[in-house]
């Protein structure tokens, strides 16, 4: 999947009584200028609102749900409980930047296959969350899937379907990296 | 993980994710790339941000509103209150009594009192911060007994609906007798995606609204007659919805957006918190509910009465329907000859309480479920062996007289419940986190706790009670660029994430034998299709779409019959059929293919789908008022530390009653998904109110189950094609919720020995009763 070009978003600034700045961002690989904004906006109002990227979702705004996972300089994030002006300089990598541009990830593929998908609100942040959690531990069980995606609430699912997704991902990738004998 | 679907037959073989396959959902790569359009996606040129001011007491008289401090500041383009109302001063599902903004008297925590539109969102809330309104508090009606009898809070009276029920002798007496009260609190939808929307002023002086709504032209309408418009100045269109469970089925913001839309000229778009979204959208009912159980020595039941009072809030929402499906079957899915109900559903200063998954039945099946453990009890009888021996079966009677026409395998989904393997006990150098309190680290294995509980329930699907829920679709068969037959299906269906999307698809290219099926938006451009709610779609919309494709189908058989000479149809004799993309002669050699048909021009037909009609309840709660019934059975195991008071649910098995599996894959995921819903009623999900304010409007604060609280679920689901259902299919969303939370508690009682009358169960109720 490609990361969209968005049109150019014309944001009015907050207020005269509110203290705005320009800054620049680097997001998925691009320096993405953020003119006249206010400082108090999340790196998610920004990215959602002025950057035309809405893959991470706001449910909750207070780190509770995971809708708005991120990589932050490769650590996955809550984007709600950052401020945008904060990450300047940080490498920010959102779920429209996961891919190679054409191809759906293993993990947004494996997610669509077991059925994991429902109203889809929690499904950008539980695949960035998942594709952390499977760099990082190549080979996690159960419980330590459970625990991993247990900052990312759905409410649709039961996570039965995403857990298999999980599990079959997780699998694939450890065919594909044994040794053949 | 395991699933047991075993839905294969084939209905058209050549048409690839036709009906019964597991066809992939049309919206489900750009769910998964980030790039899917929710509601609270949309955007606009010149969009402006809307902002609800809202009361902070749940009862008071408004002295005053100033918003002169608030117009005033830059950046804020409008601030409305009751008197900019063009149109109809109060809105409402079913009884229009909830103003659009209080104006003189506040009824809930929550209610709205004023929107501002701003250039920006942060602008907004300084706005509705800067109003400056005051109010005279007044005690607040919270109790909903006392409400019964208490002075009116609002014109149209305190009870919403005394629902009266009496069937057979209701002086009849068995021979065991066993009583309880129940209550259950406040549960929350918690879909994960807020209320928002855009409205966009239109040219003719109408609005343009895009919405995540359950039903869209039930919320035109009130938008129309509250807006002082004709009904066809409001164009609907439905945005992406980010689950919905009943919560989306009332108005929330929708005429606010648009109000402010045709003040400023401007679009706007509004878009709750989470915080707001608990004050902005109606709630499960809590209940307080009496029952008394007779019973004959070997059994069998002889009479239920019960007294169930909900607690529907500041304003009607849906809790006329509510309350009736909590009566009628406060007997469960039993035969009942004797019963004597009665149903309050009551207005208060708590807040408004409508429709979620379950609706009613949720409540009556806690308490019918534990009064049947408590029977079992008294008759040294097995749970399981009680409930057997009284299922309902086709040709019994229901509590209102009502004789079960269709399928009714409640023995079966009993038996398909407890045929699953019962979970590995803990074992030693397992990780403590499987254990109650997880990461807490609290648990100690040697005072863990084992138990095991069942649970089952009816649940009428479709509205009842005389409602005519009909629904619409428009099919058309055309020729793409390439030549190729292209079929675009129309419907109103709001697709929450069910996967009616799928399903639509499923349909045509069954129906039709056309691998390309494209999907209009859902919006107010074509009929009704009724709520999506009530595990109604399926039949309803799914039986609409079907229509409009045997109506065009009917077209292609007409043109086949002018090219070929033979006439359509003899007697009541076809003379053609469709084939592998072909219509062709039964006795004959006639064949043509759809493409070559569709060269004379395109095809496009609507139809509504209306289900048998049902009658409304008499005055003793008697009548065929239900169109047809779905039963689950459950039984969960769970592992409790009793001196902390923790539980932790380890398995749900069920067996369900589903008809027929269009898509086995999504009836899996309705099934975990809901389940997760009961298991979160059953022990951490309530909305905490005090003195008719919430406590916990918050994600930190109210708990919906995380990965790491669910349990392993195994299914069966039962097939047994439901007469007079489009494809034999029932409604599958809502039954996982219903019996789930009871057998959950049931298994915690086995575990400790507690009454536990109350839901959820708090770590008090273990540890200190």
């Amino acid at each position: 999947m490609s990361e969209p070009t968005p049109p150019s978003r014309s944001t009015p600034s907050a207020a005269q009584s509110s203290v705005t700045e320009t800054y620049e961002l680097s997001v998925n690989g691009r320096a993405r200028s953020v003119p006249d904004a206010w400082i108090g906006e999340s790196l998610l109002y920004v990215l959602r609102e002025r950057l035309g990227l809405p893959g991470a979702k706001n449910a909750c705004e207070q780190g509770e749900c995971g809708s708005c996972s991120l990589y932050v300089d490769g650590v996955l994030l809550n984007s709600c409980c950052l401020l945008a002006a904060d990450a300047v300089d940080a490498d920010i990598r959102t779920v429209e930047g996961l891919g190679d541009g054409e191809h759906l990830t293993d993990v947004q593929q494996a997610f669509l296959d077991a059925g994991a998908v429902q109203c889809g609100f929690c499904i950008p942040g539980l695949i960035v969350t998942v594709h952390d959690l499977l760099d990082r531990v190549p080979d996690p069980d159960e419980l330590q899937v459970r625990e991993a995606i247990s900052g990312n609430l759905c409410r649709c699912t039961g996570y039965g379907r995403i857990l298999q997704a999980v599990e079959d991902v997780k699998l694939t990738r450890l065919t594909e990296t044994e040794v053949p004998s | 993980m395991s699933a047991d679907t075993t839905a294969t037959t084939t209905r058209a073989p050549g048409v690839r994710d036709g009906l019964d396959t597991d066809a992939a959902r049309p919206d489900g790569t750009p769910k998964v790339t980030g790039a899917f359009a929710f509601s609270s996606d949309l955007y606009a040129q010149q969009m402006l941000w809307g902002r609800t001011l809202r009361s902070p007491h749940a009862a008071a008289r408004i002295v005053s509103i100033d918003t002169s401090a608030a117009e005033a500041m830059p950046g804020i383009a409008a601030v409305l209150t009751a008197p900019d109302v063009p149109g109809k001063a109060t809105y409402g599902l079913e009884h229009a009594d909830q103003p659009v903004f209080a104006s003189d008297v506040v009824r809930y925590q929550g209610e709205a009192v004023a929107v501002v539109a701003a250039e920006h969102p942060e602008l907004a809330l300084r706005a509705v911060r800067a109003i400056e309104v005051v109010y005279e508090v007044t005690e607040p009606l919270t109790d909903p007994e006392a409400a019964i009898d208490a002075p009116p809070i609002h014109p149209d009276g305190n009870v919403f609906r005394h629902l009266p029920l009496r069937h057979g002798d209701i002086h009849a007496t068995g021979e065991v007798v066993v009583e309880g009260t129940y209550e259950m609190g406040m549960q929350d939808q918690a879909f994960l995606g807020p209320e928002s929307g855009l409205a966009i002023p239109s040219e003719d002086g109408g609005v343009e609204l895009y919405m995540s709504t359950q039903w869209l032209h039930v919320d035109r309408d009130q938008v129309a007659a509250c807006l002082a418009l004709p009904a066809d100045q409001v164009r609907m269109t439905l945005a992406g919805v980010g689950g919905a469970f009943g919560a989306r089925e009332d108005v929330s913001l929708q005429v606010h957006v648009s109000l402010l839309a045709l003040r400023t000229h401007r679009p706007v778009k509004m878009l709750y918190s989470r915080e707001e979204s608990f004050y902005g959208h109606v709630h499960r009912h809590p209940a307080k509910m009496w029952f008394r159980h007779h019973a004959d020595r070997d059994g069998t039941l002889v009479k239920v009465e019960a007294r169930l009072v909900l607690d529907g809030g500041a304003y009607a929402s849906s809790s006329t329907a509510v309350i009736a499906n909590a009566v009628c079957f406060a007997g469960g899915p039993y035969r009942v000859p004797n019963a004597e109900i009665h149903g309050y559903a009551v207005r208060t200063n708590n807040p408004p309480c409508g429709a979620m998954r379950g609706f009613g039945v949720v409540q009556a099946c806690f308490g019918h479920e534990a009064q049947m453990d408590k029977l079992a009890e008294a008759l040294g009888m097995d749970p399981v062996e009680l409930r057997l021996h009284n299922a309902l079966e086709p040709g019994d009677e229901l509590l209102t007289g009502q004789v079960i026409t269709g399928t009714a395998p409640v023995r079966e989904v009993i038996e398909a419940a407890i045929a699953h393997d019962l979970p590995p006990l803990p074992v030693d150098g397992e990780s403590v986190m499987a254990l109650p309190g997880g990461a807490g680290l609290t648990a100690e294995r040697g005072d863990v706790r084992r138990g095991t509980g069942i649970a089952v329930s009816i649940k009428n699907l479709m509205f009842s009670e005389g409602f005519d829920d009909y629904s619409t679709a428009g099919v058309k068969l055309e020729l793409d660029r390439a030549g190729r037959p292209l079929a675009t299906v129309h419907c109103a269906c709001a697709e929450v994430g069910q996967g009616f999307v799928t399903l639509a698809q499923q349909i045509t290219r069954t129906a039709l034998g056309v691998e390309q099926v494209l999907l209009r938006n859902a919006d107010t451009r074509i009929g009704s299709a009724g709520s999506t709610s009530a595990s109604r779609q399926t039949w309803m919309s799914g039986g609409a779409v079907q229509l409009a494709c045997e109506a065009v189908q009917e077209r292609l058989f007409e043109r086949a019959s002018v090219r070929s000479g033979v006439a359509v149809e003899a007697g009541r004799r076809r003379h053609f059929r469709m084939r592998d993309g072909e219509v062709v002669e039964v006795d004959g050699g006639f064949a043509m293919s759809v493409a070559d048909l569709l060269a004379d021009g395109p095809i496009e037909e609507i139809r509504e789908h209306h289900h048998p009609a049902t009658e409304p309840l008499d005055e003793d709660g008697q009548g065929n008022a239900h169109v047809s019934f779905a039963f689950a059975a459950h039984r969960a195991t769970v592992d409790v530390d009793p001196d902390l008071g923790l539980v932790k649910v380890v398995q749900v098995a069920t067996g369900q009653d589903i008809g027929r599996a269009l898509n086995p894959r999504a009836v899996v995921g309705q099934i975990e998904g809901g389940i997760a819903q009961g298991v979160g009623l059953a022990v951490m999900e309530e909305i905490l109110v005090q003195d008719g304010l919430i406590k916990n409007p918050s994600f930190t604060d109210y708990l919906i189950p995380t990965a790491l609280d669910m349990p392993s679920v195994v299914q069966t689901v039962i097939e047994q094609p439901e007469p007079g259902a489009p494809f034999g299919a029932k409604g599958v969303g809502e039954p996982p919720t219903i019996s789930s939370t009871p057998a959950v508690v049931a298994a915690i009682r086995a575990a400790t020995g507690r009454e536990l009358p109350r839901v959820p169960v708090r770590a008090q109720d273990i540890a200190l009763a």
